[in-house]
């Protein structure tokens, strides 16, 4: 992404967005609510484009493509949903088999093995026959997972997909991240403001605040930056750059005229 | 009202109808790939007919009987019951199954496909086929469009014969109509115009119905309450157009 401006309602959103994604490696892109981390991902997967600026995926400047090349770029490329967004009128199977189902010709046979094989590495072959709506949101997710990994994709992104994990679900989707990573070369753009999580599995992390890029470097890098808004996020503290209240009117006249009246 | 927010509305108003215009236009020629894919389009037909089939057959049962009822009571003033069959039959076909068919589909098939589409959108299942490289307007809106205006006539003509049999019932069974002469006036008065115009009223309405449930849900606010509010809206907008579109279509027969 270079210098990526994006407004809603005239609302600044991005103001000069500068992201390189190494190819092979995970980047880690951490902000605190509300700074367009899934904004971002849906300029990347050519949901939105960019007012101002550049938004390139595997070479080629997203706003320039017509819908079917922009088609033709997403199928390289899988999405985790921060949600899962299962398809709840199929089943697990049928979910994850759906992309297959949709782009190739595969004999039923094939498909059935690349399922499974899928299900089997997010360990839910076993709930193949379930429905979404008997899943756990951790479960869901992991679905999820293996459905953005059944095209075996070039590019993966992760919206948020540490939200409400328990510890054993949190430490698979972690080991499955980094496995499909090194194992299979998947470039991954992990979206999250979970710190910890992210500084254990990325390569190169982008800090974000106020509309552009405030902290690039590795997460080590990040950890030891003199960077306030960096330390601000790193340490949790509600006191600092960035803004942790609303804009509201003064504190004490709010109380005393709500008396008042 | 002042002025501004008069054409503001006004407006408004016209934004609504070319969006609804334009996705009418998406839709239409995502129907053509879609037609590919029967399984979905049967799949569709069962939600929108097979699952309205109690409510429309009940209906239908209890309007020819009221039919029947009233009707004899009309003809039995004037001396004239051997008609009950002919009026039965051509109110049904013309006017009573096609638009009772109608609003009850509205608020059957039409609320479901409204807050379906609508849920869908609310928790990103539309955005993740998009990103799956699926145009949700193929899978999910187009299937449900055809599923609507392939059952809305079955389910009129189903209206029809059980609406026909209750007023049998009622006529004949309870009031003592000659079985023969009604059917046989029926028979002879009711013409191919007649049954054409039902058919024609019934794939308008259809086509009308689905359009607005599906493009509802498509454009809903993707909250609780905005589906709420899309599912109240497609009741509404298809019920008086319905209504509007009844006349307009009747007019044009006569």
């Amino acid at each position: 992404m270079r210098d990526a401006h994006y407004a809603v309602d005239g609302r600044p959103i991005f103001a000069g967005l500068n992201i390189r994604v190494r190819r092979g490696l995970i980047t880690a892109v951490m902000g605190p609510s509300g700074t367009g981390k899934t904004t971002l991902l849906r300029l990347i997967t050519g949901q939105l484009f960019a007012d101002r600026g550049q938004v390139s995926v595997f070479g080629r400047d997203i706003a320039s493509l017509s819908r079917s090349e922009i088609y033709g770029v997403r199928r390289r490329m899988g999405m985790l949903f921060q949600n899962g967004a299962l398809l709840t009128d199929i089943n697990v199977f049928e979910n994850v088999a759906f992309p297959v189902r949709e782009h190739t010709d595969l004999p039923e046979s094939v498909i059935r093995k690349l399922v499974l094989t899928k299900l089997e590495a997010v360990g839910l072959r076993g709930a193949a026959e379930l429905m979404p709506g008997e899943l756990s949101g951790g479960m869901a997710r992991r679905v999820a997972l293996a459905r953005a990994i059944v095209m075996d994709p070039e590019l993966l992104l992760y919206d948020e997909p540490f939200v409400g994990l328990d510890p054993i679900s949190l430490g698979v989707i972690l080991r499955l991240i980094k496995q499909m990573n090194q194992a299979l070369g998947i470039t991954s753009i992990v979206v999250s403001h979970d710190v910890h999580e992210l500084a254990s599995i990325a390569d190169q992390s982008y800090l974000l605040s106020g509309g552009c890029v405030v902290a690039a470097g590795t997460p080590q890098e990040l950890a030891h930056s003199d960077s306030e808004t960096v330390h601000q996020f790193m340490t949790g503290s509600a006191e600092g750059p960035v803004r942790f209240h609303y804009p509201a009117p003064d504190y004490a006249s709010q109380l005393l005229g709500a008396d008042e009246g | 009202m002042s002025n501004r927010a008069r054409q503001s509305s006004v407006l408004e108003g016209l934004r609504k109808t070319g969006v609804t215009g334009i996705f009418f236009g998406r839709l239409l020629l995502a129907c053509v790939p879609a037609l590919a894919r029967p399984r979905l389009i049967v799949a569709q037909i069962f939600n929108a007919g097979g699952r309205s089939l109690i409510i429309i057959m009940l209906s239908g049962l209890f309007t020819g009987m009221v039919l029947g009822l009233q009707g004899y009571d009309l003809l039995h003033r004037f001396g004239s019951e051997e008609a009950l069959g002919t009026a039965a039959a051509l109110s049904l076909l013309k006017e009573l199954g096609p638009v009772l068919t109608a609003l009850l589909f509205a608020g059957r098939a039409g609320t479901a496909l409204t807050s379906e589409i609508g849920l869908m959108k609310a928790t990103d299942q539309l955005t993740a086929m998009e990103v799956m490289a699926v145009d949700p307007m193929r899978y999910v809106a187009a299937p449900r469009f055809l599923g609507g205006l392939i059952a809305m006539p079955l389910l009129a003509a189903i209206f029809n014969v059980i609406g026909l049999y209750g007023a049998q019932l009622v006529g004949v069974q309870l009031m003592g109509v000659d079985r023969g002469t009604f059917w046989s006036q029926m028979q002879g008065s009711v013409g191919m115009r007649d049954v054409t115009e039902g058919i024609v009223k019934s794939l308008v309405f259809g086509a009308v119905l689905s359009l607005i449930a599906v493009n509802e849900g498509y454009h809903a606010e993707p909250t609780a309450e905005g589906v709420g509010l899309a599912t109240t809206r497609t009741v509404v907008a298809s019920s008086v157009l319905t209504l509007l579109l009844d006349y307009v279509l009747t007019a044009f027969f006569l």
